[in-house]
């Protein structure tokens, strides 16, 4: 019989055997360089994994901001004026980099944030790599559009940068999401400033050591500090020409304010409460497909849930209740959860200490609610040296779509699963919610499924798939998930400036005056 | 049992938040990330929206969430806590190295509703 040999666990950043180098403390990367703090002060690095501190960052100040956008400012123009040929290049030239250091950064990023390194390794690393190079192919293909106003009178659309943008990332993919936005506004030819998450502020760290070389001096500037003193210092500056933003509905709507005063354009992503449908003929036939089905149900749990898409919220077709939530139960209790740096481990610990007690918070008010506890609701016994992890078990709730567990994303691995009677009633739940991010349809039956997926009021329909992030697919939200698109090609206009230059080539004057 | 409550270490946090910042209100905030948790915020940075309900107060300060969200949310009751740790939103807490939380308070039957 064969024997499949155990992977190796890979050793924590800084230890004997890894390939992460860790330095004691970690300044502002600022015009190419490394720059430290004003005021001098640093914060203390925890990972998730052990809930201890493994390096300390930066603890910046209102000042640094103002340092960075110098930096951008004075790089600003002339990388406005470099070709789409050149900017290309220096994108490309990064994910190369990013590309040489995969398995450093997948194990950096799992450190830092918690989440295992089969996930990084195979999916946060090669989409950061994605996105660069897919936005320095679209770069190259843009071109402007002319129209003809009359034989003699022209239109010509130029794209030009927006000049230095404000980007404010989240911590559940702190790679990824400072990939989306930051790829996009330097294929447009923007400088940006970026204020990574507080609880994971290091990753990206160690990607700005990797690409130091390749991305001109001030084109790229992070800064790392608490929200409250630095993310309002940038997203409310005069001098950025466009603030983007992925967090909570409050700061989103702080964003939105600041802009409306500065007079400049904002992008939110706020998050959601996306609803994963399941239609009876799912379960038609035991095949692939079904497989892949029940496979979409515990894709709530992928990155531990904390996913502004995850499909928090589960309706099953009442016909096939009983027999497909056995299937699915039965996978998710297989779920492996424990160091994040195993391979094999499945789910790791959530990012932080407030978001593991507040995940048990919710499980108690469903409880209080009156839903059903069908599986998990407790942190596990990890044991040894990850007993002062912040890991939690993957966990569903049954109820009804009225219960607050169903109305308020958890940010973790709860479902809340309900049951429809037809494909009218799974709409109408679907759309009953605030928010309008995401959401999967499941069915062997095209129709409905476009039905379905034209019927849901969300920014995207994972229609027999969930969870997949291709950089030429649009991504963003309905209602008050945000305002605004990220990925796809078009976001090479939300970081341009339309100019449009009026030509006329006729010699006689209007007649006027 | 009043909508709205504050822990004492909670309390403290607010009344130094509004030694250094003057008028200060918080904002249920929802999604995303820290969606859970209140913001601490200066009365003139955000003041309540047209859509907006003001619960009660906590320790002087008006506690605001969007009307339909609490209507959705089932008409909760709030304790204000205060722990350890900046959060990453713009919450004014997250300068002083902490931050808000918002929980549901204790209720009698919660012994036997344990997971």
């Amino acid at each position: 019989m064969a024997t499949i040999e155990k992977q190796q666990v890979f050793a924590a950043p800084g230890e004997p055997g890894s390939p992460v180098e860790l330095r004691d403390r970690y300044d502002n990367f600022i015009g190419g360089g490394w720059v430290a703090p004003s005021e001098g002060r640093y914060r203390e690095n925890l990972t998730p994994a052990t809930g201890l501190p493994f390096s300390s960052v930066a603890d910046s100040t209102a000042a640094d901001i103002e340092l960075a956008l110098d930096a951008a400012h004075a790089a600003k123009a002339s990388w406005a004026a470099t070709s789409p040929a050149e900017r290309a290049q220096v994108l490309n030239a990064m994910a190369d980099a990013v590309e040489e250091n995969l398995q450093m950064l997948a194990i950096a990023e799992s450190w830092d944030n918690g989440k295992p390194v089969r996930e990084t390794l195979a999916a946060d690393l090669p989409l950061v790599i994605d996105h660069l190079r897919y936005f320095a192919g679209a770069v190259r293909s843009e071109e402007g559009r002319i129209s003809e106003i009359d034989k003699d009178t022209y239109a010509y659309h130029f794209h030009e940068p927006l000049g230095v943008v404000g980007q404010i990332i989240p911590f559940n993919f702190p790679l990824l999401m400072a990939a989306w936005k930051i790829a996009p506004a330097l294929a447009a030819g923007n400088c940006t400033v970026v204020k990574p998450a507080s609880p994971t502020p290091w990753s990206i760290l160690k990607l700005a050591e990797v690409v130091a070389d390749v991305v001109p001096p001030g084109v790229l500037n992070i800064v790392n500090g608490p929200g409250a003193e630095i993310g309002r210092a940038l997203a409310s500056n005069k001098r950025i020409a466009k603030i983007a933003f992925t967090g909570e509905t409050v700061t989103g709507r702080l964003i939105m304010q600041y802009a409306a005063q500065n007079i400049i354009p904002s992008t939110t992503e706020l998050g959601g409460k996306s609803p994963n449908i399941f239609f009876a003929d799912v379960m038609a036939a035991d095949d692939d497909f079904l497989d892949k089905a029940i496979e979409g149900f515990v894709l709530y749990a992928f990155n531990k849930g904390e996913v502004c898409t995850a499909p928090s919220r589960a309706l099953i077709d009442e016909s096939i209740y009983d027999e497909f939530m056995e299937r699915a139960l039965e996978r998710v209790r297989a779920i492996v959860q424990g160091n994040p740096l195993d391979p094999e481990t499945m789910m790791g610990p959530q990012v932080s200490a407030t978001q593991l007690e507040k995940i048990e918070g919710y499980v108690k008010i469903g409880l209080d609610e009156g839903a059903e506890l069908l599986t998990g609701g407790h942190r596990p016994d990890v044991g040894g040296k990850l007993e002062g992890g912040y890991y939690f078990e993957p966990t569903v709730l049954k109820g009804t779509n009225e219960m607050r567990v169903f109305q308020e994303e958890i940010f973790g691995p709860v479902v809340s699963v309900t049951t429809f009677k037809d494909e009218a009633e799974a709409l109408a739940i679907a759309n009953d919610t605030l928010y309008g991010l995401g959401a999967g349809v499941w069915t062997r039956d095209g129709s409905r499924a476009f039905r379905m997926g034209r019927g849901i009021e969300a920014g995207r329909v994972w229609t027999n798939c969930y969870h997949q992030y291709p950089a030429h697919a649009a991504f963003g939200g309905y209602k008050i998930s945000g305002v605004g698109r990220e990925n796809h090609r078009m976001m090479l206009d939300h970081y341009s400036q339309t100019k449009c230059l009026l030509v006329s080539y006729d010699q006689k004057p209007l007649g006027f005056f | 049992m009043d909508p709205i409550s504050a822990t004492p270490a909670a309390v403290e946090a607010i009344e130094r938040l509004r030694e250094k910042h003057g008028s200060i209100v918080f904002h249920q905030s929802g999604g995303c990330c820290d969606g859970s948790a209140a913001m601490c915020l200066t009365e003139a940075e955000l003041p309540p929206g047209p859509n907006d309900v003001v619960l009660g107060m906590i320790a002087d300060a008006p506690f605001v969430i969007d009307a339909e969200q609490y209507e959705r949310w089932g008409r909760p009751n709030f304790e204000i806590d205060v722990a350890p740790g900046a959060a990453e939103s713009f919450s004014l807490e997250g300068s002083d190295g902490v931050h808000f939380i918002s929980r549901a308070p204790t209720t009698a039957n919660d012994e036997e509703n344990q997971p």
